[in-house]
């Protein structure tokens, strides 16, 4: 490089010229970065340790600005009832990663086997993926409606079951507080059932079929095959969904919004939908920023225990 | 045996089909039904759509104009999104494939990083940012902070990074500038990479929600995902209108997931192996 460089002037413009271009392409990309991406990261750890509300006024008139107070939004986060009702929501949404990996791996599959018309089920799978969250809450609002559709085909359809009578289900799917946080979970499992079965189709996809092959030959049960083989070469693409899914359950927000809006009496309220009321209805940017560094270390955490998870163990011997 | 495996498995399939697509067919039904309550089920009949019309779905749109206005603002917010984005990343993703210059792979580790971050982290920030630059309930600042796709970035990168050098080479001798490179050689060279970033971009700029939830003000300026979250809040009764509206936005994407299809499932394997 340095050889190049001292081998004479004009060479040397030119390197600069090119770099310069290079940089022009690049300008646009990395200013709205700068600004949009990489400033909030500092400055939301920095608006942790300040207490700011931006619709506070001052005796003068002015908006207050953010005034330093150390570690205080902290020790007021740890005192925090509401806090600890959202964290521990926000954790038992991760019960859903097991169901959703499981069901999508089979479903992929069943799309990666010998079947007609995978085009037509592999669009209708992933249909409620491309669909807003907002329609989505809203038809499953109505279906979770007491005198609504959910309940309705629970009875119709269990009372062939002895000890259930018919219309005797009447589960308050949303406005029971012990019920509402699972029923909204399993909206959440409902429409990403498509997302983690394509992302799984391709992990499918790129395992040679000679294993599964040789394995078969050698007499080992479809079963056998899945267990043994499938599964742990499989073990990339379950690592990479399960670190997706939980960081999507960590962070659910469309769903709360529309279906409880974190209710009945806070039996919904997770993280972001908390930090989210602190930032945009109180505007109280300060304790929403802590918490917001608070659920990313929980957010870190899980992500790297998900890593070292997957890290080990696994088909070594091939 | 195996017959009855293969009705087994089918009918696994088409129970799972009906599943998840149950919901927006029953919502489609309650767009064109003219009575009814979706919140009282009583008996099977109530979930088809008789009596249905289609003069109510008209009826429902004259009833709430908010909803052709919503969706007019997410036809402009996509339009104008999904230009931007792949503008930028195909502009970007040039240099990063193909020049060589200093910090180059440092802007690309840098730029690789960011994807590990939730979008929802930098909210707070940047809705002071937006605040601060006055483009507080615009629609520009729906879009602007999320105009970089680093997801977009990568797949244009990979897709100039094939492209055999004898092509650059021969306009380069005919006196092509970079940016004539880019825009005669490269960009015609790269359509596929470019329709599934489209497609990307725009289903999420179509379903996008809690952003502009955040940063617009006036409900007249809200897209259709925001608008019939505020229309299901404020007029639950008028179920028949979020229904009408919820069919409208769902059918675009419906149409554009169905065509484009090979693009999309590209893209998310190719965003899945990295």
């Amino acid at each position: 490089m340095r050889e190049k460089a001292s081998s004479g002037k004009p060479k040397m413009n030119q390197k600069t010229k090119h770099a310069l271009i290079a940089y022009l392409f690049l300008l646009p990309a990395i200013v709205i970065l700068i600004v949009f991406t990489y400033y909030p990261i500092i400055y939301g750890v920095v608006l942790g340790f300040y207490d700011y509300n931006m619709i506070k006024t001052l005796d003068n008139g002015n908006l207050a600005p953010p005034v330093f107070v150390g570690i205080k939004n902290f020790l007021k986060i740890f005192k925090d009832p509401y806090f600890y009702q959202a964290l521990k929501n926000s954790f038992l949404y991760l019960i859903v990663v097991p169901f959703i990996q499981l069901l999508s791996i089979l479903m992929a599959m069943a799309m990666n086997s010998n079947i007609r018309g995978k085009t037509f089920f592999r669009t209708a799978y992933y249909i409620p993926v491309i669909t807003s969250i907002v329609v989505v809450g809203i038809v499953w609002q109505w279906i979770f409606a007491t005198d609504g559709a959910m309940n309705f085909i629970l009875n119709k359809f269990l009372h062939i079951i002895p000890f259930v009578h018919a219309g005797s289900i009447s589960m308050h799917w949303l406005t029971d507080k012990n019920i509402a946080l699972f029923s909204v979970m399993f909206v959440t499992l409902w429409q990403g059932l498509g997302y983690y079965m394509v992302l799984y189709l391709a992990g499918l996809q790129s395992i040679n079929q000679e294993f599964e092959e040789a394995a078969r030959i050698d007499g080992a049960s479809r079963f056998q095959v899945f267990i043994s083989i499938t599964l742990p070469l499989l073990k990339p693409s379950i690592a990479l969904c399960s670190i997706i899914s939980c960081i999507s359950a960590l962070k659910v927000f469309g769903e709360i919004y529309v279906m409880t809006q974190g209710g009945p009496e806070h039996g919904t309220l997770t993280m972001v939908y908390y930090i989210f009321g602190k930032a945009f209805n109180e505007f109280n940017m300060g304790y929403a920023s802590a918490l917001a560094l608070v659920l990313a270390v929980f957010v870190g955490a899980i992500s790297y225990i998900n890593i070292r998870f997957f890290r080990e163990g696994g088909l070594k011997y091939y | 045996m195996k017959t009855v495996k293969r009705i087994l498995s089918y009918t696994g399939l088409i129970f799972l089909a009906l599943f998840l697509t149950g919901p927006f067919i029953w919502m489609i039904f309650v767009a064109f039904k003219s009575s009814g309550n979706v919140f009282k089920i009583a008996d099977l009949k109530d979930f088809l759509p008789f009596p249905a019309t289609f003069s109510n779905f008209i009826q429902v749109m004259k009833d709430v104009p908010l909803i052709p206005q919503f969706l007019l603002n997410t036809i402009w917010i996509c339009f104008w999104g999904v230009f931007l984005e792949l503008l930028i990343a195909s502009l970007a993703a040039y240099p990063l494939a193909r020049l060589e210059f200093p910090g180059r792979n440092f802007i690309f580790a840098a730029m690789l990083a960011t994807l590990m971050l939730p979008a929802q982290a930098n909210m707070i920030v940047n809705f002071i940012t937006i605040r601060k630059l006055g483009l507080f309930d615009t629609y520009l600042s729906i879009f602007l902070p999320s105009l970089v796709s680093v997801f977009g970035i990568f797949l244009m990168r990979q897709a100039y990074i094939v492209i055999p050098r004898e092509l650059e080479d021969a306009a380069r001798i005919d006196g092509c500038g970079e940016l004539g490179i880019w825009y005669r050689i490269m960009l015609p060279l790269t359509r596929p990479s470019m329709a599934t970033l489209a497609i990307f971009s725009f289903v999420s700029y179509w379903n996008t929600f809690m952003w502009p939830l955040v940063i617009l003000k006036h409900e007249a300026k809200y897209p259709l995902a925001v608008g019939l979250s505020y229309l299901s809040n404020m007029f639950a009764s008028n179920f028949r209108a979020v229904a009408a509206g919820s069919v409208l936005s769902m059918v675009p994407i419906i149409i554009v997931f169905v065509i484009m299809q090979r693009h999309f499932i590209k893209g998310i394997m190719a965003g899945s192996i990295k």
